[in-house]
């Protein structure tokens, strides 16, 4: 196998929280009538997880299941399994409607570390978001932009946050977050 | 001359002395200054030049609504004009520079319009220059321009970076005096999520100046009590030094903070504009002193009363030594008893009302001031500051009854509330007779997302007077139950509205009294603007200029308005105010702009192999956000050259070209042939599987929007290519047909534009690097014909292989996964370098499209061309019934058979046409302009053919081949044309398929 | 600055996550319909001072497109609903004419 390499490979920074590309992340996306029984069970079978309730992010074992719209769900998983899980999903949905494919490549990852309300205070100079623990809680999904490109937001836990966007525009994206945390611009709003 | 205070100054720390200069001279001031206190301090009280007539003028106010301390800050990249000296705190190293004089502050050349200011009344612009026309561009204009504006504009790039912030809550209040602390602590004991803020540095407002008392304790205590009670609840957030710049739908609001002003630091941003989302917004904004329209009053030592007590009080800075002050209401007192207390010196107050009774005139007679009751100013004279004061009968003409000589005049007309912020977004106002001001009226609030007022106004900006009122105001106003703070009842004397003083000035003292300092109109400008016809308010603004300084009329506007209710025999609120728009004072572009600079102005989209560009020297090209490589140029070789070169060796032996950007959607459902048949002109569900198709999008104005190449993955999916800048909006455009009207319809559509590194591999060898790579694919023409497309292994490579070509030539466009983009771009250098394989860019894809006669989206259309005049006839389905732009092209003006049609063009000498060159016929049209039959939409220099090439579209072009036409150029001469069929390079197609 | 519930995910979108698509329940006319017709359908449009039915897409956000009913005047939302319509849901025009009574709106009041 050739050498696969993640959108901005190694980039990091440190100011009041660390920004650290993820490296390759599989992605798949999985569109299909989530409501069906038959589409659900499918999906249980192959990934072993039950369809998250709006907006929220399921995780399993190496795998989570997240919620992108009500007929999309996102499945991440190890980069290398990703084209294995898109024909193991294509089989097992294909008494139903759906379209699964592989969007791994198509993304770009980062995480945020720190204290919560940091890697707050340094999303929210970029989103418009409602970013009150209340409103994006951990385990919650929250599509929105940041500054000028879409991109999806969750924490893992209240020290850890995952910002997905496009490849392309991941060198921005890190750029954005990067001067969003840099020392001297910390904001303390959030506690 | 020193007017620093031995003592006072509850602002300022003695202990910390800052350095500064102003106009080149170096003063000192202390920590907690303001550059104007510090100025005053300094004792310069001439601290710019009006606008219009130059005149000399000074310190007026305290606070935001200064019109006349307005400084050119900073130098070089910090440099920043028109800043407000009283919001501008002092640091060590501040430079200040006045503005609008030439060649000295002191000794100002344009003061001559002072002279002639009889000649330059209200509208004297629109009046003046509208004759002979040929002056406007060549004298008028200049001269205007040259003389507009205040500060000068900075030439540098500024040093400074910005930030936005985003929040929600529940509760907004605006202003940190003791309203808005009172409503904070209101709103925040209920539960609510409160942040508070505060423009200034500073905690509590006037009320500590004013001396209130609050809950039995000194105003400044109670601040610091509540300020220390709210900081210490999980619920509220407080910021100083952020202002409320404005109120707009549902609940957002924009608070501008300045984090470094103060003590400058550039690894910190210097603003941050917060953009909040409030369930209930309060604003605690208080109330701007009114001046009085007495002659002289815009002479330098004339200033707001309560502004020469903050001086006094705050600062330890006497503004003068020998203060008249002059009111129509009780506060004027309390400047009077400040100054007297800090051991300076007042004649007299000058008290408009015919009475000066009440505890605040009897505190000022038993500190031995006298008072003098129903007297006014009727001018006040001095050459370039304040010198002798000339009292009247206030109900008089202007009689001067006594002279007294004095170095400062504090006024005071009477208090507006800063209804500004509750006006934004749409609160209305109710005049309050009582003290003669505008206050929000709480029965017309802005309403929010559920119709409900989601903006409250709180105390002294709510109309509230004293201090207990404004507590109670404000406790309600923040939604508290329980005991609001409280102070005692106060025993306060009605003020008398006075709009002229003396109330029966003649022409020759209204033609010196000053409303609008800034922009220098005076009481007569207004007077006449109504004679001549001027009723709205909005439109005597204009005409006047009243109020359109960078001050916004804040010191102006009611005083000018009750000027033109007069002229007009109206009552005040029968003629209303001029609209408050954001932001309430100007805040920086840097602000706005938040982070949006430098690297992070724009996002640039790159693709896996645009590191190898770069560092390969691409010329770049930016498509849509995308960066393209236009060329790459060679050590030594023009860009020009670089794309012949790249050309050429395409055509003779292999090109390389990153096609990543292309648009990639995957369309997949029961229903989706059925879909594509409607999104395309022509027929995609009779694609067979494996095969490729190119097809034309419109929209249902019938206008071609985008095109591609189709390919039929399986049974019931298709890929279809976009364009690099149609992709997002593609697929946007088809999830709105599927979304919104055939929402039955079982179609799911996928963007995968990024999941895939694209490379066009073209020329005569193009199989033969693929080949070399290995892998488990048959690349030969009998296994891969033209138009078809294949998946397997290249090399180490998962790759899916479309045989297309957009170039003419035998080409493979190869698609893998992104994280192998580059691996895989470098393994196709490798192979190709015994055929001099040569990375091409879009210039290079242009000429060969153009050779070939292929249609550009964006060259060849411009949302208003069909694909019929492109003589693409061929790719639209006459078996369909419909598709998205088909009836629109039924439309008469799309079938007129004078449209302008696509043909080559072929220049007579061989030389390239400028873009965007128009063929002109003969004759005139209506606007006596020369007709135009016809333009170019893509002209390049061809390699191949050593000759210009263009395409254009011309009026019945098919059916004029071999004619000539005609295009001028710019400067003169033209450019002779053949009309030739628009494919000029292989006609028959022979070298793609083979 | 609005805000608008996306009815789909249930998130109270800032307007910059959203983008406006005009007006909401339009009949697509094509091949067949007279000029008259397809005029109306093309070009036509309501601009109320008032009570209004219009298409939002949450472009930042799950990408579905979804139907406000606002106030042109207070900027009052009366409520969002999936786009997958003819017509605005009868509770929603009930609300609406508890709020503003007598509106009218095209055919609908």
């Amino acid at each position: 196998m050739s050498d696969r390499i993640s959108a901005l490979p190694g980039a990091a920074s440190s100011g009041s929280i660390r920004v650290e590309e993820a490296g390759l992340q599989g992605m798949v996306t999985i569109r299909g009538d989530l409501g069906d029984k038959g589409v659900s069970d499918a999906l249980k079978k192959v990934v072993g997880l039950t369809v998250p309730e709006k907006g929220q992010r399921g995780a399993g074992d190496g795998m989570a299941l997240l919620w992108m719209s009500p007929d999309e769900l996102m499945l991440t998983a190890a980069h290398s399994e990703a084209p294995d899980l898109v024909t193991k999903l294509g089989d097992a949905l294909s008494g139903h409607h759906h379209l699964v494919c592989n969007v791994s490549d198509a993304r770009a990852v980062f995480r945020l570390t720190g204290e919560g309300a940091a890697i707050r205070d340094a999303l929210a100079k970029l989103t418009p978001a409602d970013l009150r623990p209340s409103a994006l809680p951990v385990g919650m999904v929250r599509r929105t932009r940041l500054a000028q490109v879409a991109a999806a937001v969750w924490f893992e836990d209240e020290g850890t946050a995952t910002v997905v966007c496009f490849r392309s525009v991941a060198a921005y994206v890190f750029g954005l977050l990067a001067n969003a945390s840099k020392p001297g611009a910390e904001v303390g709003y959030f506690r | 001359m020193s007017h620093r205070l031995s003592t006072g100054g509850r602002l300022i720390d003695r202990s910390e002395r800052r350095s500064f200069r102003f106009n080149g001279k170096t003063m000192t001031g202390f920590a907690g200054d303001t550059l104007a206190a510090a100025l005053l301090g300094s004792g310069q009280t001439l601290v710019g030049r009006s606008f219009k007539y130059h005149r000399p003028r000074g310190i007026v106010t305290s606070g935001g609504e200064e019109p006349n301390a307005l400084m050119n800050l900073g130098t070089a990249k910090t440099f920043e004009p028109n800043a407000r000296a009283t919001t501008t705190e002092l640091f060590d190293g501040l430079t200040a520079e006045s503005q609008n004089h030439w060649p000295s502050l002191e000794f100002d050349v344009g003061e001559i319009n002072a002279k002639l200011s009889r000649f330059l009344p209200a509208g004297f612009y629109y009046k003046t220059f509208l004759w002979p026309r040929a002056f406007w561009k060549h004298v008028y204009e200049p001269v205007i321009r040259a003389s507009a504006g205040l500060g000068k504009a900075p030439r540098h790039r500024d040093a400074d970076h910005y930030e936005y912030m985003h929040v929600t809550t529940d509760v907004l209040v605006v202003g940190g005096g003791i309203a808005g602390l009172t409503a904070a602590k209101a709103a925040a004991v209920s539960g609510a999520e409160v942040m508070l803020v505060e423009q200034t540095a500073n905690w509590g407002g006037r009320a500590p100046v004013d001396g209130a008392v609050i809950d039995g304790q000194p105003a400044e205590d109670w601040v610091a009590a509540t300020v220390a009670e709210l900081e210490a609840m999980p619920n509220v957030r407080l910021r100083t030094r952020a202002m409320g710049a404005g109120v707009y739908d549902h609940g957002y609001s924009l608070v501008y903070e300045r984090l470094t002003d103060h003590a400058p630091d550039p690894s910190r941003p210097r603003h941050r504009l917060w953009k909040v989302r409030a369930g209930r917004i309060v604003t605690a904004t208080g109330s701007i002193e009114r001046p009085l329209s007495f002659a002289g009053n815009d002479l330098p030592g004339v200033m707001l009363a309560a502004a020469v007590r903050d001086y006094v009080v705050n600062y330890g800075v006497a503004p003068g030594k020998r203060t008249v002050v002059v009111t129509n209401n009780d506060d004027g007192y309390r400047t009077a008893l400040a100054l007297k207390e800090a051991g300076l010196e007042v004649p007299v107050v000058l008290d408009a009302r015919k009475q000066a009774t009440g505890p605040l005139a009897d505190a000022a007679r038993e500190a031995g001031i006298r008072v003098a009751a129903g007297r006014g100013i009727a001018k006040v004279t001095g050459k370039g500051k304040v010198e002798v004061v000339h009292i009247c009968d206030q109900a008089g003409a202007g009689a001067v009854v006594e002279e007294v000589r004095a170095d400062c005049v504090a006024m005071s007309g009477g208090w507006s509330p800063v209804v500004h912020l509750w006006s934004h977004c749409g609160g209305k106002l109710t005049w309050d007779d009582e003290n003669a001001c505008f206050r929000p009226d709480p029965d017309r609030a802005p309403t929010g997302a559920d119709g409900t007022p989601f903006v409250a106004a709180a105390g002294a900006a709510n109309g509230a007077v004293t201090t207990a009122e404004v507590l109670a105001d404000a406790w309600a106003a923040g939604g508290g139950s329980g005991e609001a703070p409280k102070a005692d009842a106060e025993d306060r004397q009605p003020m008398m509205p006075v709009w002229a003083m003396p109330a029966q000035a003649p022409y020759a003292l209204r033609a010196k009294s000053w409303l609008d300092f800034q922009n220098d109109v005076k009481v007569t400008d207004v007077e006449l603007a109504a004679r001549e016809g001027f009723q709205s308010v909005e439109h005597t603004k204009r005409y006047t200029t009243l109020g359109m300084a960078t001050d916004q009329g804040k010191l102006s506007n009611i005083n000018g308005l009750a000027v033109l209710a007069r002229e007009l025999g109206e009552d005040i609120p029968a003629v209303g105010t001029t609209t408050f728009r954001p932001p309430y004072t100007p805040i920086s572009m840097g602000a706005i702009g938040g982070e949006a600079r430098g690297e992070l102005f724009q996002p640039v989209r790159r693709t896996p192999i645009h590191d190898w560009h770069e560092e390969n020297g691409a010329h770049w090209e930016p498509v849509g956000h995308w960066r393209r490589p236009y060329a790459f140029p060679k050590e030594g070789e023009s860009t020009h050259d670089a794309v012949t070169r790249e050309v050429r060796a395409t055509r003779e032996r292999v090109g390389l070209l990153d096609a990543s950007t292309l648009g990639k959607l995957i369309v997949k459902g029961p229903d989706a042939g059925r879909f594509l048949d409607m999104l395309y002109t022509n027929m995609m569900s009779t694609l067979p599987v494996g095969k490729c198709r190119y097809g034309l999008m419109c929209t249902e104005n019938g206008f071609l929007t985008d095109d591609g190449v189709v390919a039929r993955l399986s049974d019931d999916a298709w890929l279809c290519h976009t364009t690099t800048g149609g992709a997002d909006r593609i697929h946007a455009h088809m999830e709105e047909w599927l979304q919104t009207e055939w929402w039955d319809w079982k179609v799911y559509v996928a963007n995968v534009t990024e999941q895939y590194a694209q490379v066009a591999v073209v020329g005569p060898k193009a199989r033969e690097v693929l080949q070399a790579l290995g892998g488990d694919m048959d690349l030969s023409k009998e296994a891969l014909p033209f138009m078809q497309w294949a998946e397997g292994r290249i090399g180490d490579f998962d790759a899916r292989v479309f045989r297309i070509s957009f170039s003419g030539e035998l080409s493979y466009e190869v698609a893998v996964p992104a994280s192998q983009g580059r691996a895989f771009w470098d393994a196709l250098l490798d192979a190709g370098r015994k055929h001099s394989i040569t990375p091409y860019g879009t210039e290079a894809l242009h000429v060969m499209r153009a050779e070939k006669g292929f249609i550009m989206i964006g060259d060849e259309t411009d949302g208003t061309v069909i694909p019929q005049d492109l003589g693409l006839n061929w790719a639209i389905s006459k078996k369909k019934e419909d598709y998205l732009g088909k009836r629109a092209q039924e439309r008469d003006h799309m079938t007129d058979p004078l449209r302008w049609k696509l043909v080559g063009l072929e220049t007579l000498d061989g030389s390239v046409i400028p873009d965007g060159a128009y063929a002109a016929e003969e004759g005139l049209n209506l606007n006596g302009q020369r007709k135009t039959e016809g333009r170019v939409t893509s002209t390049y220099y061809s390699p191949t053919l050593d000759r210009g090439i263009a395409m254009g579209l011309v009026e019945r072009g098919p059916d004029r081949m071999g004619e000539v036409i005609d295009f001028p150029l710019i400067g003169g001469g033209s450019v002779k044309a053949k009309i030739v069929s628009p494919v000029f390079y292989d006609p028959d197609g022979e070298k793609q398929n083979v | 600055m609005l805000i608008l519930d996306c009815p789909y995910c249930g998130i109270a979108c800032d307007e910059t996550e959203l983008s406006p698509g005009g007006e909401a329940h339009l009949t697509r006319f094509g091949p067949g319909s007279s000029e008259d017709e397809f005029e109306g359908y093309l070009f036509m449009r309501e601009n109320p001072r008032g009570v209004h039915f219009e298409r939002w897409r949450h472009a930042h956000g799950c990408g579905k497109w979804f139907h406000a009913a606002r106030d042109t005047m207070t900027m009052e939302v009366f409520g969002t609903y999936p786009a997958q319509t003819t017509e605005p849901p009868a509770e929603l025009r009930k609300t609406i004419s508890e709020k503003r009574p007598g509106w009218s709106w095209r055919d609908f009041s």
